[in-house]
C-alpha cells in the first residue's frame, strides 16, 4: 500500500524540469535553484537542505509500490558488511580517530547487535583483548593502548564489552579500578572531568554515571551534586546545554536527562519546558535538529528521539510511581477518549499516512491500565526504567523520523549518514540505527510486547533489537551484564 | 623556539617528510611502537609519518621527558592528530615544566583552529592557556572567537569559550552590541540569541534580567513581527519571564504580539503555542483574541462541536497546522484543566 510521504512537506521554490538522462548511469539530480534573495545564512542553509530532502521524498512518492517497499528496507547485509570490514581494519584517514578507537568499537559492535548479527568468536576474542590493552593500569579506558584514561572512551569500552556479553568479556573489566578512575574525575562542583586535567561538561556526567550504573558501582559519592550541575545546564529554552550558559543541544540534553534519571533526580528538571523544546526539534524534513534553527542530522534521531522516549516513560504529570491504579487516572482516560477508534481503522490510518499529514499518522494510542508490568520497583533506577510504559503513542513523530532515517540517512550500499550530501560513517550508522530502534519501540504499550506492524515503517523485517534507553545498549545484553555485576559486587576483583 | 607552528610543519610533513630518526634533535630516542596486540581490531593503517611521530611521542611520554624537544614532538603529534587528548595533556605538562611563553601558545592553537575549529581538545587547551595568562588575555580571546564566528557563527565550542572568557576574564562592555550586530546579520542565529540572554542575565554592567526585561521584550517582539516563523525570539521572549508567570501573564505586549501574528493568518504556530501556555496558566483572553482563534477553526469535526473550551480549540488548530507534533498537541490538550469556562 502506498505510504504518503511528507505530502505536507513544502517546497520553497518552483519545481525544476526533469534533466535529460545521461546514458544509463544513475542520474544526478539537477542542481537546486538558488535560494530566494534577501535571506540570511541560516535561511539559505535550511532551504538547501529542504530542497535536497524534498527531492528524495518526491522521488520516492512517485515510485511504484514494490520499489517503495525496497527503498524503505533496512539494507541489513550491506550494513553488516560495512561494519564488519571496519572492525577488522581502517583506512589511513581514520588517523583523526586514533584517540577514539573504543568509540569505533562501540559504534560498530552496537550497530551489529541492533541488526541482530552475532560476531564470530575469534573476532570477539580480539576485541576483548584490544580493549584490555586500552585499559589503564590505574583504572578506566583510553582512546588506544597507552593513552590516558578518558570518561568517553571508558563508556564506549564498557558498553562494547557489555554488548559482546559473556563472562570473559564482562570479567575483563576491572570494576574497582574503574571506580577509582571515576572518583578521581569527580569535581567539587558535582560534575566530572573527561580526563586528568580535562574539560568538565554534561557529557562527562553522563559517561561517568552510566558506567557506574552498569557496573553497579554508583554510590552517593559519585552521585553527589551531579543533579545540581545538570540543573544549572538547563537553559531558558528548556533543553540542556553542555555547560551553564551555553545553548540547549540535543546531545547534552540526552546526556543530562539520562543522568538525572539514573540518579533519581529527573523531577528536579523543568520537564514541561524540556518536552516543549525537544518536540520542536523535529522539523519539516522529518528528522531532528540538534539546536534551534540548525540543520537536521541523522544522529539526533537518537539524542533527541531517545530523549523523547525517556520523557514518555517519566510520567511527569501527576502520576506517582508504583502501585497506583492507572486506569482511574484522568490523563489516561482522556487519551483513551481521544484515540477512540477501532483497531482496524487505526491500522488503515497508520499504513496510509506514515507521514506528517493531518489525520491518521499519529494516533495517540490508548495508555490504559498497565498493572503488573508497570509497577515500579524501588530498586535500581536504571534496571527497571526500561520496563516503564510510555503513556501511549509517542511524543515525537515516530513514523516521520523513521522515514528520514531510511530514505535520507541510509545508504543502500551500507552505512548511514548525517544528511544527503554527507558521507557515511560509523558514528552516524550507530546513532541512526539507535534512533530507528527507539522509533520502533516507542509506541509499545508493554515492555514485553513486540512492536505492532504499523509501528515499523517499511517491512516488519526492519525491526531491530530493543535497547535500554538510558545506556543505549541492546536490552538483553544489558540484562545479562546487570546480573553479572550484581553478583560480582560481592567479590574483590584482582 | 618551542612551537614550530603546526601549520608549517604539517605542510612540510606532507611534501617532504623528514623521518624523525634522521633528525638530530631526536637522537637517542628509541621509538616505542603501539601495543595493539597480536590480532588488533579497528586497526588503522597509519601513514608512515603518523606512525613514526606517535612512536616517538610514546617514547618521550612514557619516560616523562619534559624538554623542548618533547614540546616540538607534541606539535608534530598534534598536527597528525589534533584530537589526541593525551598529547595535549602532556604538552601542558611540558609547558609548565619549561615555564614557556604562553602567548606563543595562543598562536599555536590558532594554527590548529584553522584546520578544525570544532575540536574539543583545542578549545580546552585554549581555555587553560587563557586562564594562566589572566585578564590581559581577554581581548585577544574575544577577538579570536569573533574570527571563528565569521566562518561559522554557531560554533558551539567557540561560544562556550567566549562565555567562559567573559565570566573569568571580563570584557563585557561591547558584548550586547556584538549580539545585536550578529542578529542584524542573521536574525535566525540562535547562538546569538542565546548569547544575548547570557549577557542580559550575567553582565555586571547591565543590572540583570529584571532591569533589562522591559527593553528586551520590545526587542524580541520586533524580531517576532519581522519573522513570526523564527523560533528564536519566541523562546527568548518566554525565557525573559522564566519563573515570573504572573508578570508574563500580565504583560499585554506578549499577547498582543500573539494576536497580531494570528490575524495575519500565516506562520502562527508559535503564537498559538504561546497562547496555549498562557491559557494553561490562567490567562483570560479578551474578545479579540478569542475571535482570532475562532476564525482559525475550520468546520472539520473535532474542532467545532463539543470544544467550547478555547484552549482545546487552540490544541485542535495546532494539531491541524502543526501535524508533525500532532501527538504533542493531543497530550497538551489532555493536560488542560477540565473545567475552564472561558
Amino acid at each position: 500500500m502506498p505510504i504518503g510521504i511528507a505530502a505536507s512537506f513544502r517546497f520553497a521554490g518552483p519545481r525544476k524540469e526533469k534533466k535529460k538522462k545521461l546514458g544509463g548511469a544513475r542520474m544526478e539530480p539537477p542542481p537546486p535553484p538558488p535560494p530566494p534573495s534577501g535571506t540570511t545564512v541560516t535561511q539559505r542553509d535550511q532551504w538547501t537542505v529542504e530542497q535536497e530532502v524534498g527531492r528524495i521524498y518526491s522521488f520516492f512518492a512517485q515510485l511504484p509500490p514494490a520499489a517503495q517497499s525496497f527503498a524503505l528496507e533496512v539494507q541489513r547485509d550491506n550494513h553488516i558488511e560495512y561494519l564488519t570490514r571496519g572492525l577488522r581494519g581502517l583506512a589511513p584517514s581514520f588517523g583523526s580517530l586514533d584517540a577514539s578507537r573504543p568509540w569505533i568499537c562501540y559504534w560498530i559492535i552496537h550497530s551489529l547487535a541492533l541488526l541482530g548479527e552475532p560476531i564470530d568468536a575469534e573476532l570477539e576474542e580480539s576485541i576483548i583483548d584490544f580493549l584490555s590493552r586500552c585499559q589503564d593500569p590505574s583504572g578506566g579506558y583510553g582512546g588506544g593502548p597507552g593513552q590516558l584514561p578518558h570518561l568517553a572512551t571508558t563508556y564506549a569500552a564498557v558498553n562494547s564489552l557489555i554488548t559482546l556479553g559473556g563472562s570473559r568479556s564482562l570479567s575483563s573489566i576491572n570494576r574497582d579500578k574503574v571506580h577509582n578512575f571515576l572518583r578521581q574525575m569527580k569535581q567539587p562542583s558535582g560534575g566530572f572531568r573527561m580526563h586528568d586535567g580535562g574539560e568538565i561538561d554534561v557529557r562527562a556526567c553522563y559517561t561517568a554515571i552510566s558506567v557506574a550504573s552498569t557496573l553497579n558501582i554508583l554510590d552517593d559519592e559519585l552521585a553527589e551534586k551531579v543533579g545540581d550541575f545538570i540543573l544549572s545546564c538547563q537553559t531558558y529554552e528548556g533543553g540542556i546545554a553542555g555547560e551553564p550558559g551555553s545553548e540547549a543541544h540535543g546531545g547534552y540534553t540526552f546526556c543530562g536527562l539520562a543522568t538525572m534519571i539514573l540518579i533519581n533526580e529527573a523531577d528536579r528538571l523543568d520537564l514541561s519546558r524540556l518536552i516543549d523544546w525537544v518536540v520542536f526539534r523535529q522539523g519539516v524534513e522529518c528528522g531532528f535538529q540538534g539546536r534551534v534553527n540548525k540543520l537536521v542530522d541523522g544522529c539526533y534521531s537518537f539524542w533527541q528521539g531517545g530523549a523523547c522516549a525517556l520523557l514518555q516513560k517519566l510520567h511527569p504529570f501527576g502520576l506517582s510511581e508504583g502501585g497506583e491504579d492507572e486506569s482511574t487516572d484522568s490523563i489516561d482516560s482522556s487519551l483513551y477518549a481521544a484515540s477512540n477508534v477501532s483497531e482496524q481503522e487505526e491500522q488503515e490510518n497508520n499504513l496510509e499516512s506514515a507521514s506528517p499529514q493531518v489525520d491518521g499518522t499519529c494516533q495517540f494510542k490508548q495508555g490504559g491500565p498497565q498493572s503488573a508490568s508497570c509497577s515500579e520497583n524501588t530498586g535500581n533506577a536504571s534496571y527497571n526504567f526500561h520496563e516503564r510504559c510510555a503513556e501511549g503513542g509517542s511524543l515525537f513523530n515516530s513514523s516521520a523520523l523513521q522515514q528520514y532515517i531510511l530514505l535520507c540517512s541510509q545508504l543502500p550500499e551500507g552505512g548511514f549518514r548525517d544528511k544527503p550530501g554527507k558521507f557515511r560513517d560509523f558514528y552516524h550508522t550507530c546513532y541512526c540505527l539507535s534512533g530507528l530502534t527507539v522509533c520502533q519501540y516507542s509506541q509499545s504499550k508493554h515492555a514485553d510486547s513486540p512492536p505492532l506492524p504499523w509501528d515499523v515503517v517499511g517491512p516488519y523485517s526492519n525491526l531491530l533489537e530493543p535497547i535500554h534507553p538510558l545506556h543505549n545498549v541492546v536490552l538483553s545484553k544489558y540484562q545479562e551484564a546487570n546480573e553479572f555485576f550484581r553478583v560480582a559486587s560481592g567479590f574483590v576483583h584482582l | 623556539m618551542a612551537s614550530s607552528s603546526s601549520s608549517s610543519s604539517e605542510g612540510e610533513g606532507r611534501r617532504a617528510w623528514v623521518p624523525l630518526a634522521s633528525r638530530p634533535e631526536f637522537a637517542g630516542v628509541t621509538p616505542l611502537p603501539q601495543d595493539d596486540g597480536p590480532s588488533p581490531v579497528v586497526a588503522i593503517a597509519y601513514r608512515d609519518d603518523f606512525r613514526e611521530t606517535m612512536d616517538y611521542f610514546r617514547s618521550l611520554y612514557s619516560s616523562r621527558e619534559l624538554s623542548p624537544r618533547s614540546l616540538l614532538l607534541t606539535s608534530l603529534a598534534i598536527s597528525v592528530n589534533p584530537a589526541n587528548y593525551t598529547v595535549w595533556h602532556f604538552r601542558r605538562q611540558v609547558l609548565e615544566a619549561l615555564g614557556a611563553d604562553l602567548t606563543e601558545e595562543l598562536e599555536f592553537t590558532e594554527g590548529v583552529a584553522k584546520r578544525n575549529a570544532k575540536n574539543y581538545q583545542l578549545w580546552h587547551h585554549r581555555r587553560w592557556v587563557a586562564e594562566k595568562l589572566g585578564p590581559d588575555a581577554a581581548s585577544r580571546e574575544l577577538e579570536f572567537t569573533r574570527k571563528i564566528f565569521c566562518l561559522d557563527a554557531k560554533n558551539y565550542h567557540a561560544w562556550s569559550h567566549r562565555q567562559w572568557v567573559l565570566q573569568a576574564l571580563g570584557g563585557w562592555e561591547d558584548e550586547l552590541d556584538y549580539c545585536a550586530q550578529l542578529l542584524k546579520e542573521d536574525v535566525f542565529n540562535h547562538s546569538a540569541w542565546n548569547q544575548r540572554y547570557f549577557v542580559i542575565t550575567k553582565s555586571p554592567s547591565l543590572g540583570g534580567l529584571n532591569a533589562m526585561r522591559d527593553s528586551e521584550v520590545d526587542y524580541a517582539i520586533e524580531a517576532i513581527h519581522a519573522n513570526p516563523e523564527n523560533e528564536s525570539p519566541w523562546r527568548y521572549l518566554r525565557g525573559l519571564y522564566n519563573d515570573e508567570n504572573e508578570a508574563w501573564l500580565n504583560d499585554s505586549r506578549v499577547h498582543s504580539a500573539c494576536l497580531h501574528v494570528l490575524k495575519a493568518k500565516r506562520n502562527f504556530k508559535f503564537a498559538l503555542s504561546t497562547l496555549l501556555d498562557l491559557l494553561g496558566l490562567g490567562f483570560k483572553p479578551n474578545q479579540e483574541i478569542k475571535d482570532a482563534i475562532t476564525s482559525l477553526r475550520t468546520s472539520d469535526s473535532g474542532e467545532a462541536g463539543s470544544d467550547s473550551d478555547l484552549a482545546n480549540s487552540v490544541c485542535s488548530i495546532l494539531g491541524r497546522e502543526d501535524p508533525m507534533r500532532a501527538n504533542y498537541w493531543t497530550w497538551r490538550s489532555s493536560k488542560l484543566p477540565q473545567a475552564a469556562e472561558v
